[in-house]
C-alpha cells in the first residue's frame, strides 16, 4: 500500500445536548491510501457517520467538541478554518449522503447544482461547464444526460438521484469519496447497481472511498479493508477476508450473521443481535458491546485495548484467539450462528467469492444490467 | 397553464355572483333600509317618496331590482344612493390612492420581514431573536386604527413631524409630499405583517437549514453566504412570497379600509366605509365586486407565481 493520504489518529468526538455530554466517537483511528477503499461498519450510533462527518466538517457546531487529529494531506481537518475546509470539500473530499430524496436541493435543476460545485473549485466557462456535468451524468450511468441536466430532481427516481449525488461527488475528481450509506435508502437491485457503479468509478478514476455502511453484505465486494464500530468505537479492523473468514470480535460474529442470505432457508428467522446499543451519553465501564455479548467474563469490566491477538489484525476483545476460533463455531447462540454461517462458507467461499459473494445484494449484481434497462425503459415512459 | 386561468375566471363568474347577491340581499333585510324615505330628506310628501321609489325601481320585485342594479354596474351608470354621484368616477379617483397605500406598505413589510426573519433566524436563541420575538407578538397584537391614530396625534399633531393625515397627489405635490404623507399610514398598515411574516421566515429558515440538501450545498465547499441565499432563503421564501401576494390582494380589495380612515387618504376603502355609513347600496355593492374580483385574479397570480417558484408544484 502507498503512503496513507488520510489518517484518523485518536479522533474524539463529543456533543453536548440537555441529556448530558454524548461521547460520539471515542479514539477512533484509521488510515486511507490513495485508490484504497474502507469499509466503515457498525449499527446505528455506532459512531461511523460522525466520524465521517467530521472529516468534512460538516457537524461542526458550538455544541461539538472534537479532540485527536484528522490529516489529510497536511492539512489539520478538525481545526482547520472554514475557508480551508471550504477548498477541500467537493474538490478533494467529496461526501455522499444516505438519503438521495431528500439531499437534493428540490427547486434548482441538477445540471445547476452540480454545476455549482464544479464552479465552487474550478475557473470554466459556462460552456465548459455544462459539458462537464453532461459528461459525469452520463458516466454515472444516467440516460439522455444532455436532456435530464434541465429536469428537476422530483423527476428522477431515486436510484438516479444516488447517481446524481454521486456524479456531483465526482465532479471535480476527489481523492477522497466519502459514501455514507450510499444504498441504504434504495430497492434491493438498486442498491446493486449502484455499488457496480461506484466501484467501475473506482477503477477509473482511483479515488479513494469511506464506504459508511451498516451492512456488511454490502461491502464485501468492494471494500479492501473494513473497520467494525461498536459505541463510538473500533472493534476490529482488517482486510476484507480477515473479517469475513477470521471475525474476533463478537460483535463481528453478530454483524455477519445478520447478512440477509439467499442460500438460507427461507422459513428459518433473520438472525440479530439480542439487545441496544449502549447509550453514548454513558457508555459502560470497559467493553462497550459487554451487556449483549454472550461471551462476558470479569475481564470485560476493563477495556480491551483495540490490539492484534495473535489472528493477524487487530481487535477489541479479552477472549484469546484459540477461544474466539472454538467459541463462533460451537456456540449456538444468536451471534454463534452467525460465526457458524461465516466459517462454514470459508473452504469453497475463499477460491470462488468473487462469483458467489456472501449476502444477497452481491447475488443480485449479476442481474444489475437487466434491471437497469428496465428502469431506464420505465424512466421514459 | 390556459385551462388553469380559464377555470379560474369561470370560478371567478360563479364568486362575484354570490357575492353580489350576499351583499344585495344584507342590505335588504337590516332595518331602516328603505333608501327612498332617505333620499327624500326630512320634509317630503308621501307623494314625494312614491315618485322617487318609481324613479329609482324601487317598487320592482327584489330580483327585478338586483337585475337592474346589476345593469347598471356593468354598464358604468351606477349612481350613488346618497349624493348621486356616479360609483365608478369615485372609485377611480380613489383606487390611485389606495393602490399608493397597499403597494407601498406590501414592499414595507416584505422588505423589513424578510430582514428581520433572517436576522432572527441567524441569531437563533440568543437575545436580540426574543427581543425581536416580544416586538413581533407586538406588532401582531396592535389594531390598526389605534396605531394608526397614535402616530397621528403623536407623531403628526403633537411633534409635528409628518402631516395630521391627508393625501397630496404627486402631480400636486411632488413625489417628496406625496411619500411625505403617505410614511405614517404604510407604517401602520404594514406593521401587523412585518411581525407576521418575520415569525414565518424565521421558522421557515430554521426548518430549511436543517434539511439535508442543505448540508449537501455545505459539503460542495461553496461560501456560507451561497449555501444562505441559494439554497436556505431560496427555499424558505416560496411560501412567504406567495402569502405576500394573497395579503397584498386583501389589502387592496378592503383592509386598508381602516388605515385610509384613519389618515383620511380618500381612497376606495374609505369611500366604502362612509358608504356603509349611510347604507349607501351602490358604492358598496360596487366596491365589493371590485374587491372580489381582485382578489381572485391575485389568487391566480400567486398560484401560477408559485408554480415558477417551486417546479414540483403543478398548476390543476
Amino acid at each position: 500500500m502507498s503512503e496513507p493520504i488520510l489518517e484518523i489518529d485518536h479522533l474524539q468526538v463529543e456533543f453536548r445536548t440537555d441529556e448530558g455530554v454524548v461521547h460520539a466517537v471515542d479514539d477512533v483511528s484509521l488510515t486511507l491510501a490513495a485508490g484504497e477503499v474502507l469499509a466503515i461498519v457498525g449499527e446505528s450510533g455506532s459512531g461511523k457517520t460522525v466520524t465521517a462527518m467530521s472529516l468534512l466538517g460538516l457537524n461542526r457546531s458550538p455544541n461539538a467538541t472534537f479532540r485527536g487529529s484528522a490529516r489529510y494531506r497536511g492539512t489539520q481537518l478538525l481545526t482547520a478554518s472554514e475557508d480551508e475546509l471550504r477548498a477541500i470539500r467537493g474538490a478533494e473530499m467529496a461526501m455522499i449522503f444516505q438519503d438521495p430524496m431528500t439531499s437534493l436541493n428540490p427547486v434548482q435543476r441538477i445540471g445547476d447544482q452540480i454545476a455549482e460545485q464544479i464552479l465552487a473549485h474550478e475557473k470554466l466557462t459556462k460552456a465548459e461547464v455544462r459539458d462537464r456535468v453532461v459528461e459525469l451524468m452520463d458516466r454515472v450511468g444516467i440516460p439522455r444526460a444532455a436532456e435530464r441536466a434541465r429536469a428537476y430532481p422530483h423527476e428522477f427516481s431515486g436510484g438516479m438521484r444516488q447517481r446524481v449525488m454521486i456524479a456531483l461527488a465526482l465532479s471535480c475528481s476527489p481523492s477522497v469519496l466519502i459514501a455514507d450509506e450510499p444504498t441504504t435508502a434504495l430497492d434491493v437491485t438498486i442498491q446493486a447497481q449502484i455499488l457496480e457503479r461506484l466501484k467501475e468509478l473506482k477503477d477509473e478514476t482511483g479515488t479513494a472511498i469511506i464506504l459508511v455502511t451498516h451492512d456488511l453484505g454490502v461491502v464485501a465486494d468492494i471494500a479492501d479493508r473494513i473497520a467494525v464500530m461498536y459505541g463510538g468505537r473500533i472493534v476490529e479492523e482488517g482486510t476484507v477476508d480477515e473479517i469475513f473468514y477470521d471475525p474476533q470480535h463478537p460483535y463481528t460474529w453478530g454483524l455477519l450473521g445478520s447478512i440477509t442470505r439467499v442460500d438460507r432457508d427461507r422459513g428459518e428467522r433473520l438472525p440479530s443481535i439480542a439487545g441496544l446499543p449502549p447509550s453514548l451519553l454513558a457508555p459502560p465501564e470497559g467493553c462497550h458491546f459487554r451487556a449483549r455479548c454472550p461471551h462476558e467474563f470479569e475481564r470485560c469490566g476493563q477495556g480491551p485495548p483495540l490490539e492484534d491477538r495473535g489472528a493477524g489484525h487487530p481487535d477489541r476483545c479479552w477472549l484469546t484467539v484459540e477461544q474466539k476460533r472454538a467459541r463462533r463455531v460451537v456456540d449456538d447462540g444468536e451471534i454463534g450462528l452467525a460465526a457458524k454461517v461465516a466459517v462454514e462458507a470459508s473452504p469453497e467461499g475463499l477460491v470462488d467469492r468473487r462469483e458467489t459473494p456472501p449476502g444477497a445484494p452481491s447475488r443480485v449484481a449479476g442481474d444489475a444490467g437487466a434491471a437497469e434497462d428496465a428502469r431506464v425503459a420505465e424512466e421514459d415512459r | 397553464m390556459a385551462r388553469f386561468v380559464v377555470r379560474r375566471l369561470v370560478g371567478m363568474v360563479l364568486v362575484l355572483f354570490a357575492v353580489s347577491v350576499l351583499t344585495f340581499l344584507i342590505f335588504n333585510v337590516i332595518p331602516n333600509g328603505d333608501p327612498a324615505v332617505r333620499m327624500a330628506g326630512k320634509n317630503s310628501t308621501p307623494a314625494q317618496i312614491e315618485q322617487i321609489r318609481k324613479e329609482w325601481h324601487f317598487d320592482e320585485s327584489l330580483p327585478q331590482q338586483y337585475l337592474f342594479m346589476m345593469k347598471q354596474i356593468f354598464t358604468g351608470k351606477l349612481v350613488s344612493y346618497s349624493d348621486q354621484t356616479n360609483v365608478w368616477e369615485q372609485i377611480r379617483m380613489g383606487l390611485p390612492r389606495t393602490f399608493a397605500l397597499g403597494i407601498g406598505a406590501a414592499i414595507l413589510w416584505m422588505t423589513l420581514g424578510i430582514l428581520l426573519g433572517l436576522y432572527s433566524a441567524v441569531k437563533a436563541g440568543r437575545i436580540s431573536d426574543r427581543v425581536l420575538t416580544v416586538l413581533a407578538l407586538i406588532g401582531i397584537s396592535m389594531p390598526v386604527f389605534w396605531v394608526g391614530a397614535l402616530m397621528n396625534y403623536y407623531l403628526g399633531y403633537k411633534l409635528e413631524w409628518f402631516p395630521n393625515g391627508g393625501y397630496v397627489e404627486i402631480s400636486e405635490g411632488g413625489i417628496g409630499e406625496w411619500l411625505y404623507h403617505l410614511i405614517l399610514p404604510w407604517t401602520a398598515l404594514a406593521i401587523l405583517f412585518i411581525g407576521v411574516y418575520s415569525r414565518i421566515l424565521r421558522s421557515n429558515i430554521l426548518d430549511t437549514i436543517n434539511d439535508d440538501y442543505v448540508r449537501t450545498a455545505r459539503a460542495k465547499g461553496i461560501s456560507e453566504r451561497r449555501v444562505m441565499t441559494r439554497h436556505v432563503l431560496r427555499n424558505s421564501l416560496i411560501p412567504i412570497v406567495t402569502l405576500w401576494g394573497l395579503d397584498f390582494g386583501l389589502v387592496i380589495a378592503g383592509g386598508a379600509v381602516l388605515t385610509e380612515s384613519v389618515f383620511d387618504l380618500q381612497g376606495v376603502g374609505q369611500y366604502f366605509a362612509e358608504a356603509i355609513g349611510r347604507l349607501d347600496v351602490p358604492p358598496v355593492m360596487a366596491v365589493t365586486l371590485l374587491g372580489a374580483v381582485f382578489i381572485v385574479v391575485l389568487n391566480t397570480v400567486v398560484d401560477i407565481v408559485y408554480a415558477v417558484l417551486d417546479p414540483r408544484i403543478r398548476l390543476g
